[in-house]
């Protein structure tokens, strides 16, 4: 009887076309482009829905996206240019950093919040996983497009001359967006299970912050861990790839733009893959 | 009769770890020191299950019994440990309605952000913008920020975006119990609108009456497993005097 029953199933079956089959998938890091891919027009609404709500209800609106490391640039200096008086026009050099780090750091918590925000969603219906943290980057990216007006305006303040060079600032912006990404991605991955991940991370990443040259010279750093903190930190060269255009006026050379794309992609490569394949396991955690 | 959702031989197995570790710090701890049991549950045991098109399914069973995991396999945010899914055309889940809306966004702006959520593009929200305002009978609250609504305006806004869409597999997880009775009527109107099309429907409740009435067929899971499928009279018979 159970036979007869399965054998008249499965001629019921075959002619059909399944639209999705959870033994024919793909490797998880393609299907979740793919996916990505699809839901591009989210991705966009998720961006404009932060920059929207942020501003709506404040007078000056996007004004504060340049205010915000103007004010801080502004404290800076104030304090440091006394001590990094030989720095020229350090007001730039600070600014040229601060804004890189910056938007590292932000999107990078905010690819953790919003993991962990869209993760209640993610438990009821089907969305990329992947959709909150690539948001969270780009809103990053617009923040920062929007932050370079007030860093060509201090540019031309302090006398740096803007020279032909600027036009290789998009390189190390989108080098910038790729490591941030990934490295969202991975901590998203763990800030998922764990709420402390997001904690632990902000005491980090503000001791990285200042392993890294932003607010000072890389040459102060004394010489004998100088080459051990530069050249294992990430953010070194990456900061330095987006600085250089801006502050000294001149392309990157050849050896740190190799360096810095090579981050970038290897890091962005292994946060998509790690991420897509614990993805299945998110819906586990709850 | 078109199959439009297969279940082979479906498992769903959660390893908890015993006690419950809620912070990294203490995970990393207990994993040093070797400490981590963990307890293996299983949601779904070996269901298999075959849906066809039109069809409207009923799943009853208690407290734990699996219901949710199901619908979360459905619907496709869960794999399974073990077994296959097959699915034909668009699942439409209702969100809990609200989920995923902001409040400083207006009701316009809300749409296309829950339109996107639901999978659909900015030209499908384009197409369908005032079909979803004329069904929610928002008026002149649609371009004010969301948190100026009642919760009734929220919800018939959350409902008329997620099923403007007719979808191939409709989810309901419990019966809607939102708004007045008038938008009720609206909401019972386009369910079976959308049924008499072709949509196949997966109601969820406790409630057994509702599932006398309202399904052809129903599936009654207990401790993981289904315990009897059939004509819902029966099986809800059966259901019954087990309690």
């Amino acid at each position: 009887m159970r036979t007869s029953l399965q054998a008249e199933q499965i001629q019921t079956i075959e002619p059909v076309e399944f639209t999705y089959d959870s033994q024919k998938r793909k490797s998880p890091a393609l299907e979740e482009l793919q996916d990505i891919i699809q839901y591009r027009d989210l991705i966009f609404q998720l961006v404009r829905r932060d920059i929207v709500a942020r501003y709506k209800r404040s007078v000056l609106g996007i004004v504060w996206t340049m205010l915000q490391p103007l004010g801080m640039m502004i404290v800076l200096t104030a304090v440091f240019s006394q001590l990094f008086g030989r720095v020229e026009g350090y007001a730039a050099y600070l600014l040229s950093g601060l804004l890189a780090w910056t938007f590292f750091a932000q999107t990078t918590t905010a690819a953790i919040e919003q993991s962990v925000w869209g993760g209640a969603l993610m438990r009821r219906i089907y969305i990329p996983h992947t959709a909150f943290s690539v948001a969270s980057v780009g809103t990053g990216v617009v923040n920062l497009l929007i932050s370079l007006i007030p860093l060509f305006a201090i540019l031309l303040i302090v006398g740096r001359p803007i020279t032909w060079a600027v036009l290789f600032i998009p390189i190390p912006i989108i080098l910038l967006t790729a490591f941030a990404l990934g490295v969202g991605l991975i901590l998203s991955t763990l800030g998922v299970r764990f709420p402390d991940v997001l904690e632990m991370y902000r005491i980090l990443i503000q001791a990285w912050m200042y392993l890294t040259p932003i607010m000072y010279p890389s040459d102060i750093l004394p010489d004998a861990y100088r080459s051990l903190l530069l050249y294992f930190n990430p953010m070194y060269y990456l900061i330095l790839m987006f600085r250089v255009p801006i502050y000294d006026g001149v392309l990157p050379s050849l050896p740190l733009s190799l360096i810095g794309t090579g981050i970038a992609l290897v890091t962005l490569v292994i946060g998509w893959i790690y991420f897509s394949h614990q993805a299945d396991k998110f819906a586990y955690a709850a | 009769m078109k199959p439009v959702i297969v279940l082979d031989n479906i498992t769903v197995q959660y390893r908890a770890p015993e006690e419950v570790i809620g912070t990294f710090k203490e995970y990393a701890i207990q994993l040093l020191r070797r400490n981590v049991r963990f307890r293996e549950f299983r949601a779904l045991d070996n269901v298999s299950l075959e849906v066809a098109e039109g069809e409207i399914l009923g799943i009853i069973g208690r407290n734990g019994a699996g219901k949710s995991t199901l619908l979360k396999v459905i619907s496709r945010v869960l794999v399974p440990t073990a077994g296959r899914v097959r699915l034909r055309g668009r699942i439409s889940p209702l969100l809990e309605l609200g989920a995923g809306f902001h409040p400083e966004l207006t009701g316009r702006e809300n749409i296309y952000l829950n339109g996107t959520l639901l999978g659909h593009s900015r030209r499908d929200v384009d197409a369908r913008l005032s079909e979803i305002m004329e069904f929610a009978e928002l008026d002149a609250f649609i371009d004010s920020p969301l948190r100026t609504y009642s919760s009734g305006m929220v919800a018939r806004l959350g409902f008329s975006v997620s099923t403007t869409w007719q979808p191939e597999i409709l989810i309901l997880d419990e019966i809607l119990s939102v708004g007045d009775e008038a938008f009720r009527l609206k909401c019972q109107q386009r369910m079976e609108k959308y049924r008499n099309q072709g949509t196949t429907t997966l109601l969820v409740t406790h409630d057994s009456n509702t599932v006398e009435k309202l399904c052809t067929r129903a599936a009654w899971l207990d401790h993981g497993q289904i315990k009897a499928i059939g004509p819902s009279s029966e099986v809800v018979n059966m259901y019954r005097q087990s309690q």
